[in-house]
């Protein structure tokens, strides 16, 4: 089913839960609402299960305005950080529920609650409480219930935040792998932003309600179209700092104190001749060398594959990824090589991208 | 296995089980239960065999002075001959059952679920005004309903419905057991609906928008979510409920005093109360009274180990978050 959203807003007197969010989700699509806590994909999702009503704007299924739908009739099926699984109810119980709400003939709510519980992996598990189960086997049992009305619309809201990180690598691949086969349309909401790439078709970026960036993982990652998505994607995070650029001699220089590096200039003269402008680049992108930029080093932590390093330039600080078996101490004077086919430019003033409109 | 010996010896060594550190434990219990326990024995039990003592003699006002006696079980022997007994006994259980199941229970979930399901604010003005007659001195809630079904020319009632024309009666002693049930009903309403609308809203709300993503309806989530999911204060009101109103009279006594006509809304606890305290021609029979309050202790024991087994209390009572050590 392809999902639409038009200038969709929820506002609570001056509470801006969302802001004019436009989107729209591809028939099979997995699409991720990546944001820090507070900026409203929650709230975006409760207005598409139909649980908040929007104050202005639109939902589209399928062409259809679903404003007015009530939760029941809309076929979708969610998933909650907190399981939310009926404590009084048993397994079995709770993936039937759905079915029971639709008066599903009990010998066919029996064939698919164990067929959808055995698919989980938690046939055997039926007769207990949710109480009595792991967090992994709740997770299952939440995931169960979403799916055993076969809907059309899949919601996840950060299902995987209370997992371990062990649990959350391999849950994250069964989602994956489970939306694909099925084929279900599916909302995932998570500020982890590793989740969000690792899974996602598409992502959307949203911070104070709005949506910042709307793109598939890759495009995110490499054209940054503002200052916020930049920083938000990508882990270690991009590193910035102010330079001027200027043409000299046909080369395009990024300039601060202590730093000079020669962009291309396909993304140089972009930048050139707007005085300040602000510099991005992912620490995989500065590598130590035998020559270029100086500075010293001002921490070292320690990853375990790598370190990160933080480089003083100036009065500037670069984070960059190193080998620990070099065994570099705080206080080392380094060089650093930038790959500036790799550098963003942004606007201090408006934040946004110079290179991608 | 002989690993197994070496680690317990060990364990042995460091930690003997001494006697002295079981009794500590076991005191340190006690110590816990202790002012629980004090006020349990000086405020119920001791007050109790004093009174199943009193209940074995001819103690009264016209032999205080004088030298009483033990007359043994004379007294129960008496209260069961008493002509009105059976009617006493049906008025006690009509009183508890009516007014508990369609107001301290029924009505209470009723006003419960209106007020947490309407907006915050009003719903909580709402239960604040239902309070007001419980913090009414009983004198003046209850004149406020003699006024209310006052015999003709006065009376609320009579004034409201005369335009409708409808004849003005003594609607308080034509429906005598409407009013009782509804006078106390209307205040006994209040504790469950505090105690239910605190628990509806404790209940996380991701339970609601997941019952309605799964497609129920406002009533499906009462009854599957809502309700189940308050069972423990639903089960603590109409337990505590039916042991209060066994014991309470006093509303009846101001509103119709038993009356009218004989022992037509004439309770236990307010039998127990005459015979005993209140003087019929100057005559308190202390003892006979007694031995209605026994018997009412008595069921009220009794209906209270029914309750704890019947709805398994202890099912509900959390494993303790601390392992004692
Ligand atoms: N029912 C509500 N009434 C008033 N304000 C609300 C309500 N629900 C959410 N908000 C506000 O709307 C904003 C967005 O909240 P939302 O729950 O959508 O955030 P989120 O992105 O899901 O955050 P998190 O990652 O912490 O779950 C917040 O500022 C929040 O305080
Ligand atoms: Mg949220």
């Amino acid at each position: 089913m392809k999902v639409e959203l038009e200038n969709l807003t929820k506002r609570w007197g001056d509470v801006v839960g969302a802001d004019s969010i436009n989107l729209e989700i591809q028939d099979g699509e997995f699409v991720a609402f990546l944001g820090p806590s507070g900026c409203g994909k929650t709230t975006t999702l409760l207005m598409v299960a139909g649980i908040y009503k929007p104050t202005e704007g639109f939902i589209r299924f399928d062409e259809r305005i679903v404003n007015q739908m009530a939760p029941k009739d809309r076929n979708v099926g969610m998933v909650f950080q907190s399981y939310a699984l009926y404590p009084h109810m048993t397994v079995f119980q709770n993936i039937g529920y759905p079915l029971k709400l639709k008066k599903v003939p009990k010998e066919e709510m029996q064939k698919r609650v164990q067929r959808v519980a055995d698919m989980m992996g938690i046939g055997h598990l039926l007769d207990r409480k949710p109480a009595q189960l792991s967090g992994g086997q709740q997770q299952r049992v939440a995931l169960g219930r979403a799916l055993v009305k076969e809907p059309q619309l899949l919601l996840f809201d950060e299902p995987l935040s209370n997992l371990d990180a062990r649990l959350r690598l391999s849950m994250r691949s069964e989602i994956k792998r489970l939306q694909m086969e099925l084929g279900i349309t599916s909302i995932y909401v998570t500020h982890d932003q590793v989740e969000a790439m690792t899974m996602a078709d598409r992502i959307a970026v949203m911070k104070d309600g709005r949506l910042q960036a709307y793109a598939p993982p890759e495009e995110l990652y490499d054209q940054p179209r503002t200052l916020f998505v930049a920083g938000f994607v990508g882990n270690p995070p991009m590193n910035f700092m102010e330079v001027e650029v200027d043409r000299e001699n046909g080369d395009y220089h990024a300039r601060r104190e202590g730093f000079d590096v020669v962009v291309p200039p396909d993304r140089g003269e972009k930048a050139a001749g707007r005085g300040k402008v602000i510099l991005g680049i992912r620490p995989e992108d500065v590598t130590l060398a035998d020559e270029g930029v100086s500075g010293e080093i001002y921490v070292v932590e320690p990853l375990g594959r790598d370190d990160l390093i933080d480089v003083r330039i100036g009065d500037a600080h670069v984070h960059i990824l190193a080998d620990p078996t070099l065994r570099l101490k705080i206080g080392d004077n380094v060089k650093l090589k930038f790959n500036t086919h790799k550098v963003q430019f942004f606007d201090p003033a408006t934040e946004d991208s110079l290179l991608w409109t | 296995m002989a690993q197994t010996t070496v680690t317990s010896e060990a364990l042995v060594d460091r930690e003997p089980p001494s006697r002295w550190a079981q009794f500590r434990a076991t005191l340190g219990a006690w110590g816990f239960m202790a002012p629980a326990g004090v006020l349990v024995l000086v405020f119920f039990f001791i007050p109790v065999i004093i009174l199943f003592v009193v209940s074995m003699t001819d103690l009264s006002s016209s032999n205080f002075s004088e030298p009483w006696t033990f007359i043994g079980l004379e007294n129960y022997a008496r209260l069961f001959r008493d002509k009105f007994f059976p009617k006493i006994l049906t008025n006690t259980f009509r009183y508890v059952i009516l007014t508990l199941s369609f107001f301290n229970v029924g009505l209470a979930l009723v006003l419960a679920l209106l007020t947490t399901h309407i907006e915050r604010r009003a719903g909580f003005f709402f239960r604040m005004m239902w309070l007001l007659p419980r913090i009414t001195p009983s004198v003046v809630y209850i004149l406020m309903w003699r006024r209310i079904a006052h015999q003709p020319p006065f009376g609320i009632i009579n004034q409201l419905l005369s335009p409708f024309g409808v004849e003005p009666r003594y609607w308080l002693f034509e429906r005598p057991w409407l009013f009782v049930i509804l006078v106390n009903g209307f205040v006994g309403a209040s504790f469950g609906m505090i105690l239910f609308s605190s628990a509806i809203e404790a209940i996380p709300r991701d339970y609601i928008t997941a019952a309605k993503v799964d497609g129920a309806s406002t009533l499906q989530i009462i009854r599957d979510i809502t309700i189940p999911m308050i069972r423990w204060p639903l089960l603590f009101v109409t337990t505590y409920q039916t042991l209060s109103l066994l014991t309470s009279f006093e509303y009846i006594l101001l509103l119709t005093e038993g009356g009218p006509g004989l022992f037509t809304t004439e309770v236990w606890a307010l039998t127990a109360y005459k015979r005993a305290l209140k003087t019929y021609f100057g005559h308190n029979q202390w003892g006979y009274g007694a031995a209605w309050g026994f018997i009412l202790v008595f069921i009220g024991i009794v209906l209270a180990f029914v309750y704890l087994r019947v709805f398994r209390f202890n099912e509900l009572v959390q494993e303790p978050k601390i392992d004692v050590l």
